[in-house]
């Protein structure tokens, strides 16, 4: 047993680092910092700058075109990214069917996909959720039906992330209704410039737009665009879900996070001292960095099984469940640390206030805590988490 | 002890319940807030002739006499409908203090404007630096010939923009924490030396930070260095109403979420059948429930005794900035997508509370002062 990166670890840590220091534009790292919402050419160009260097896949494996790093090289890359207020990558082509291509897709697909993923020619979406079903996903209603060569779309998806900027979306729909729900369900890719997509925004309570509405109204779908077979969508879904729960835990983000949030209790002073001196606070702070602390370490002992060849079992719901409470705990003390502060919510369309409010750290903390209360709500909400491991963990 | 409303109390309790039920539904609350005043000046006209900006002033200033239940009751029904016009400001703080350490005069002169609509007053007490501490003032009061000027900054000074006076809690004598040496004085919110910076808080409603540069007051409230035992004692009154806007507010996402969980079907069956949810929901019950009795406990506590009005007023601070916090996240929570979004209800109800836990120090600020409080003896 060893805690310590190897010499090995360590000069790819310090590689990337490097890569990062000089090629990070320094609008993107502000931005980040800031939490200013990222506009599609941010989120683009920085994709494009790993993509030259071959990282934009950082989970992929080489032959398509992945760096085909260890899990601790995956650690350590989020880690340096996050540290550097790099923009998160955008998770649906990379983290979500990337893999489910490369794992269930036809050569076809995966020739024309894949590499489209990698330079971000592609900008995909997740049709999942719908109205009627949520928690409950294999209770879908949207309709492919059978047209010759073609599939026929009739539906209703919803919290469709970053439907607004995609021009692929990954679809659940139901091709047989008399099936039991799970084996009713297929899993297709639809182009979003096909007639009949409609996208309509939804406004979050951060007054935000990330989420949309997709409707779809007699989409004609290629048959060549089904990955896998017919009625098997929920196993290639659970697939995909099972890779998001690692992802989600989101250890790095939150440690920088925590890191800022230190800064500003540093900063802010209750009854002539820096707040972090102030007992209650500092008490509540370094709680949370325990929490934090004990996620790293699992996190960390799941990819270590991981590395040693074990598959990943419902147990990683776990790294879900927690680090999204966490996330919430800091983005929420955050809040609290500003005091009246937290208050001003007055912003230009870029996110930020109008002239700015208060202290530089004050900016988009609140949006961040707002933002943050659907970590416990999405990928399968911490009720849902939490039925999974008593059921397949513990055999309640 | 009796816990029942008189019928007078009913009857108001009733009529600011109706007016708002016809007045104030959600989407045109809406709408209400995305205008530039934030508020409506055709209900604050209303809101004057229907009697509730005169309830809690004193009759010989041509007020209704209304105390603490009066103005918990009109309090419980402004959470409950996320009522935006600047009552707490100018009723409960501007008037609170008038009355609390005004003179004579000064009541005569402002009380009455304020009772029939024609004043709004704001509370400039905030400073960046001194966190929730009212005796921790930097901003100096200094005397200019027969009256002060003050110079300093104000932060988050919430209903600002639109107020017409502002008390200004400022230093006119001792060191930057003494309690001894701060007043509360009178500045026109439009006045030379004022300068203001408008802008719109995460609930929605109006603040601005509010530098003085040499800025004349108009008067002082009472003693000139002896305010703080006024300010505290009109604050504590205030911790009162909002606990009770707090409840309102608690009452609405309470009864939404227990809707919804009726409604909501997931696996074939309403999403309140799964026992975790129903124990989730038991405690919100609970939270809500525990709101109610030290709000009325800091109300029916507002004219006692400092160290007991305040370890009341302490209480309940601490008791809604938790609920609230854990009742907004939760409501959210249990809603799931619709939760998060801005056209719900939900939501705005979540901020509010966060924004009423900020108001006067967080749950752990009033913690500390109910131990200092409670261990004294």
């Amino acid at each position: 047993m060893d805690l310590e990166f190897t010499p090995e670890e360590r000069a790819f840590r310090d590689e990337v680092r490097r890569f990062i220091q000089d090629n990070l534009p320094a609008s993107l790292a502000e931005k980040t910092r800031r939490n200013i919402h990222l506009d599609k050419a941010d989120i683009v160009a920085w994709h494009r700058i790993l993509h030259a260097r071959g990282w934009s896949a950082p989970n992929w494996p080489k032959q398509y075109g992945g760096p085909g790093w260890t899990p601790v090289q995956r650690y350590i890359f989020d880690e340096e990214c996050a540290a550097a207020d790099a923009p998160p990558l955008s998770p649906f082509g990379v983290s979500m069917v990337g893999p489910v291509i490369y794992t269930f897709g036809s050569e076809a697909q995966k020739q024309k996909y894949l590499p489209r993923i990698l330079n971000m020619e592609d900008w995909w979406c997740q049709g999942y959720s719908e109205p009627g079903s949520g928690s409950d996903l294999a209770s879908l209603r949207t309709r492919a039906e059978s047209d010759g060569d073609h599939y026929v779309v009739n539906g209703h998806k919803i919290w469709t992330t970053q439907a607004h900027f995609a021009n692929m979306m990954f679809c659940l729909v139901r091709t047989d209704p008399h099936a039991k729900p799970q084996e009713g369900i297929s899993f297709l890719l639809i182009d979003m410039t096909t007639p009949g997509i409609t996208v309509r925004p939804i406004i979050s309570i951060d007054e935000g737009h990330g989420v949309n509405e997709v409707f779809l109204d007699n989409v004609r779908v290629p048959k060549q665009n089904l990955i896998g077979q017919e009625g098997k969508g929920w196993t290639y879904a659970k697939f995909l879900l099972g890779n998001e729960r690692t992802t989600i835990a989101e250890v790095a983000t939150s440690k920088q996070r925590l890191k800022r949030l230190k800064e500003i209790a540093r900063a802010e002073r209750a009854f002539g001292a820096p707040l972090l001196d102030e007992p209650a606070f500092r008490d509540k702070v370094a709680a949370i960095e325990i929490d934090l602390l004990a996620l790293e370490y699992t996190n960390l002992r799941v990819l270590a099984a991981e590395s040693a060849g074990k598959a990943l079992g419902p147990e990683v719901s776990m790294l879900k469940i927690r680090g999204s409470e966490i996330q919430q705990g800091i983005t929420e003390l955050a809040c609290e640390a500003l005091g009246y502060y937290a208050a001003p919510y007055e912003r230009r369309p870029d996110g930020s206030n109008q002239p700015p409010v208060g202290p530089d750290y004050a900016q988009g903390r609140m949006e961040a805590f707002l933002y943050n209360r659907a970590t416990t709500i999405y990928g399968g909400s911490n009720e849902i988490q939490r039925n999974i491991i008593a059921k397949m963990v513990l055999g309640l | 002890m009796d816990f029942q409303l008189s019928e007078e109390q009913k009857l108001l309790a009733d009529s600011v319940e109706s007016w708002l039920q016809d007045k104030y539904d959600f989407e045109r609350w809406r709408k209400l807030v995305k205008t530039d005043l934030g508020y409506a000046d055709e209900n604050w006209k209303e809101m004057a002739e229907l009697g509730w900006l005169a309830m809690p002033l004193p009759e010989d200033f041509g007020g209704l006499g209304g105390g603490a239940v009066e103005r918990m009751l009109i309090a419980e029904r402004f959470g409950k409908h996320l009522v935006a016009e600047p009552f707490f400001s100018t009723v409960i703080l501007g008037a609170g203090l008038i009355l609390e350490a005004g003179s004579q005069e000064q009541k005569a002169a402002w009380l009455p404007e304020i009772g029939e609509g024609k004043a709004k007053w704001a509370f400039a007490h905030a400073e960046h630096g001194s966190r929730f501490a009212l005796n921790e003032v930097h901003t100096k009061a200094e005397k200019a010939g027969d009256g002060w000027v003050l110079s300093g900054k104000k932060i988050v000074v919430f209903d600002a923009p639109s107020a017409d006076k502002l008390i200004v809690l400022a230093r006119s004598a001792g060191a930057a924490t003494d309690a001894q040496g701060i007043g509360l004085f009178v500045a026109d919110a439009n006045g030379k030396g004022v300068i203001r910076q408008d802008y719109r808080t995460v609930d929605n409603r109006r603040a601005a930070d509010i530098v003085f540069e040499s800025a004349p007051a108009v008067a002082a409230l009472g003693d000139p260095a002896g305010a703080l035992p006024a300010a505290e004692a009109v604050i504590d009154r205030a911790i009162g109403f909002m606990a009770s806007e707090a409840v309102g507010a608690m009452q609405v996402l309470y009864e939404t979420t227990l809707a919804y969980l009726k409604t909501r079907k997931q696996f074939g069956r309403p999403i309140g059948d799964f026992q975790v949810l129903q124990h989730r929901m038991v405690d919100m019950m609970m939270q809500v429930e525990s709101a109610r009795s030290l709000a009325l406990l800091a109300n029916l506590k507002a004219d006692a005794p400092a160290p007991e009005r305040a370890k009341a007023a302490a209480a309940a601070k601490v008791q809604i900035g938790k609920s609230g916090r854990w009742v907004g996240q939760q409501s959210v929570q249990l809603h799931g997508g619709m939760g998060m979004t801005d056209e719900l209800n939900v939501g705005h109800y979540m901020k509010r509370l966060m924004m009423i836990d900020t108001t006067f120090g967080h749950a752990d600020h009033h913690q500390k002062r109910f131990a200092a409080l409670a261990n004294a003896a």
